[in-house]
């Protein structure tokens, strides 16, 4: 018998993932999107949130070659396949950025700022990085 | 829907960390202004209307001792904010069901 | 209340260490239970006993280590951040273990709050 703190995996908690940070300048990118790809193997409600410099994570024809870094951005398409489908853009960031929803790598949610508001308000975990 | 505490630890005059926090910050959430976010709270820097634009819409408050850290125990703040220590901020964080930090 | 804790940055570059630890020990000490504190990214280098700061500054490495000793924190040191930043047993702090991501998750599950300080 498990006691009551043991880990009980029949709690399912809304768990939002925050980029805000563009990617290989800093490894945070890289590194939340692990936690992403881990997260999903505890069945917990996941969303992943691009906003702000985080919307560049998702810019198609990305190629590291010239910097010997792995180019990670194919991984986003992946999260699918992980049941991890709840991923949000902030319209308003993207426009700041002169981006549109045909320059990203994966088919993503685009939210206005008060969608998104409503979303991220309604988490029982956020982490960012 | 959840109250959040949302915790900023940028300088509103160098990162955009605060600018979009206050964007995206539901209704009735908190926001706690720590480490170089503290510069924030400060009554007469380039950032300071836009803060005391949203003092009715959200609570918000500065961590005293990273005030007192950098100098600023003294410096007059945008109406409004309220100063608290270690455990106000625990206070804070109990008292919300959630919490995000704008990094 | 259970608080979880996650530190995105090492001890001295940035405050995110200091702040968690602060917070942390003002937590315990309105009797809150800190069940766990889970490093990531640089986070990791918290752990590293070869850490030697000069005599007159704080030693995050111990302090962590005291406060997991004395308030039964688990210190947990996320396995793939650590290696690739040469976070081993052997230069393990007492107090730290190293783990998985999914104990990061796991925290977030168990916790009544999770607390993220980063930079």
């Amino acid at each position: 018998m498990m006691d009551e703190d043991d880990f009980n995996p029949e709690v399912v908690k809304r768990f939002l993932f925050v980029n805000r940070k563009a990617p290989y300048g800093t490894v945070y990118a890289l590194e939340s999107l692990e936690t992403v790809l881990i997260s999903a193997a505890f069945d917990q409600d996941v969303s992943v949130v691009f906003m702000d410099d985080g919307v560049f994570q998702l810019k198609k024809g990305q190629d590291t070659a010239g910097i010997n870094m792995k180019n990670f951005s194919p991984t986003f398409r992946a999260l699918d396949g992980y049941d991890v489908e709840k991923l949000y853009v902030e319209k308003e960031s993207l426009e700041a950025r002169g981006l549109t929803e045909d320059d990203l790598v994966v088919d993503v949610e685009i939210l206005s700022t008060d969608e998104l508001r409503e979303i991220m308000a309604a988490q029982d975990v956020v982490i960012s990085a | 829907m959840s109250t959040m505490l949302h915790t900023v630890n940028k300088s509103p005059l160098e990162r955009n960390a605060l600018d979009s926090c206050l964007r995206l910050a539901g209704a009735g959430s908190a926001i706690l202004l720590i480490e170089d976010g503290v510069y924030g709270a400060l009554r007469g820097t380039s950032a300071a209307d836009r803060i005391a634009a949203r003092v009715r819409d959200f609570k918000i408050y500065v961590l005293g001792p990273d005030m007192a850290a950098r100098g600023l125990s003294e410096a007059p703040l945008v109406d409004g904010i309220e100063v608290v220590d270690y455990e106000g901020f625990v206070d804070l964080v109990a008292e919300h069901e959630a919490q995000q930090a704008w990094l | 209340m259970k608080f979880g804790i996650l530190v995105n940055e090492g001890p001295f570059t940035h405050q995110a260490s200091d702040s968690a630890y602060q917070f942390a020990k003002a937590a315990i000490a309105k009797g809150h239970e800190v069940f766990r504190v889970f490093f990531y990214h640089d986070g990791v280098n918290n752990a590293n006993k070869l850490s030697e700061p000069q005599a007159d500054d704080r030693n995050l490495v111990e302090l962590w280590g005291k406060l997991a000793e004395e308030s039964d924190v688990d210190l947990v040191v996320c396995v793939a951040a650590a290696l690739r930043r040469g976070i081993k047993d052997d230069i393990l702090a007492p107090g730290f273990r190293i783990s998985g991501l999914g104990q990061l998750i796991e925290a977030g599950i168990l916790s009544d709050r999770l607390v993220v300080f980063g930079d």
